[in-house]
């Protein structure tokens, strides 16, 4: 049993908030930004987006060929490592399961793992069985209008089921691993897996 | 080979041997933590609370006091609308207990060996962790030849709404006047008092040019505030020249809110 604090009460969310709330979480109404360094400002022309296997085979999209593939409408919540979450929040993105396909064709093949890469040199670990099944998207829009800077623009991964972290900002690769190598935060204390469910929030955390 | 599974880091039990008032709005909380294994300047602890049914809350807090110092400190701004700080700032009192775990993040941290010029941009309670790495610098720099100061000079520009909002205040100027090689640059954004000749607007291009040390000196550049001004800074910081890897950045708070 946790010691109680004297004294204090706290701000118990509704039932409904609660259920949605994974452990030690509280919900924001804001969307906070956290990024390690200065937000890219890469331009749209010279952007491209890159999804690579194992044996040297890839796929890469302009931002023109990206903007022609189909995309889904994703509401979701959303769990940040820093405690705060944010409920329905409205996304359109390309899912990744699509840009698989596309590299199939291409001849790139499905390993374990998968390194996201950002502009800036941002890395995040996930496994693949992660981001298959409708479960992960490369995103650019946000409440109806173009992702802002600050928040990944103009694309991010978004994998709502693991902490935020993994939703790499400023996304620009896809690169498939035989080795779950750990990314950025991975490898400065913070879990390999991020499941806000099980507070995975950091290494060694079971 | 496999690496061993990473130990977990564990809940401890912090007792709390004093409460201080720092500026108008915020606290140092002062911790006794038992086997505290140590940290860097500029990580930071979870902070967790339980009511007496059992309902639990966590945050996350700046470590303000240096790796060098026996206690652990926190320097904890009173939000209005939190439900956590307020608790920090008003109830908690000495010998209290509290549940922290940490130490946490292993990005946004310095210390001397990172070397120098080191400049620090802070905003608001954005402070706390930058002062982490001035007070480490102070002692990790005091025993050594008078040299090791000048090799690590150091600029702080910090900018809070009013002079009695400005957290660490007095240490500050007593820092600067003690030691050459640190300089402490202030501006005030709201209300400035009779005489002051300080800056008087929000940090902008042509103060962070006049203040920072130019980018070929490369300068290790930690920025920390509210979004919009760590924002603002480590973009123009950026397009002044300086390498995105060697400016490291935490913010709080949302977009677009007004510091």
């Amino acid at each position: 049993m946790p010691p109680i604090s004297r004294g204090f009460r706290g701000r118990r969310p509704t039932s409904t908030t609660a259920s949605r709330l994974p452990p030690g979480q509280y919900e924001t109404r804001d969307f906070p930004v956290l990024s390690a360094g200065p937000t890219p400002h890469t331009p749209l022309d010279k952007w491209d987006f890159s999804l690579r296997g194992t044996a040297g085979k890839s796929t890469r999209w302009t931002w023109d060929e990206f903007q022609k593939l189909p995309r889904d409408k994703i509401t979701t919540d959303i769990h940040c490592v820093t405690k705060w979450s944010k409920f329905g929040t409205n996304w359109e993105g390309v899912s990744i399961d699509t840009l698989l396909a596309e590299g199939a064709k291409q001849g790139v093949e499905p390993s374990p793992y998968v390194m996201a890469t950002s502009d800036g040199g941002y890395t995040t670990n996930v496994p693949l069985a992660d981001l298959t099944a409708g479960k992960a998207f490369i995103a650019f829009i946000y409440d109806g209008a173009p992702l802002h800077p600050e928040h990944g623009g103009p694309a991010r991964l978004l994998v709502p089921h693991l902490y935020f972290w993994k939703s790499a900002k400023w996304v620009r690769e896809l690169r498939m691993m035989d080795e779950n190598t750990p990314g950025f935060w991975e490898s400065l204390g913070y879990h390999i897996y991020g499941d806000p469910w099980r507070e995975q929030r950091y290494a060694g955390d079971e | 080979m496999t690496a061993p599974p990473p130990t977990r880091i564990a809940w401890r039990l912090a007792t709390v041997v004093d409460v201080v008032p720092e500026s108008s709005r915020t606290r140092t909380v002062v911790l006794d933590v038992p086997d505290w294994p140590g940290h860097r300047s500029g990580q930071h602890i979870d902070v967790r609370l339980t009511a007496e049914d059992g309902y639990q809350t966590e945050r996350s807090y700046s470590i303000a006091s240096p790796p060098e110092e026996r206690h652990l400190s926190l320097t904890v701004e009173r939000l209005e609308e939190g439900e956590v700080s307020p608790y920090l700032t008003d109830e908690l009192r000495a010998g209290d207990q509290l549940e922290i775990r940490g130490p946490i993040g292993g990005y946004f941290v310095w210390d001397v060996s990172a070397g120098g010029p080191l400049l620090l941009v802070a905003g608001g309670s954005g402070i706390v962790p930058l002062m982490a790495m001035l007070r480490h610098r102070d002692i990790a720099t005091a025993s050594e030849d008078s040299m090791a100061r000048h090799r690590i000079p150091a600029r702080l520009l910090y900018s809070s709404r009013r002079w009695d909002e400005i957290i660490y205040r007095d240490e500050l100027a007593n820092l600067a006047r003690q030691d050459s090689t640190v300089e402490i640059i202030h501006t005030l954004t709201r209300e400035q008092p009779q005489g002051w000749t300080g800056f008087r607007r929000r940090i902008d291009r042509i103060m962070l040019a006049e203040v920072a040390w130019p980018a070929s000196e490369k300068p290790r550049v930690f920025v920390c505030g509210p979004t919009p001004l760590v924002e603002s800074v480590a973009g123009t910081l950026v397009d002044l020249g300086h390498l995105p890897a060697l400016v490291k950045t935490e913010r709080f708070g949302p977009t677009g809110s007004t510091s």
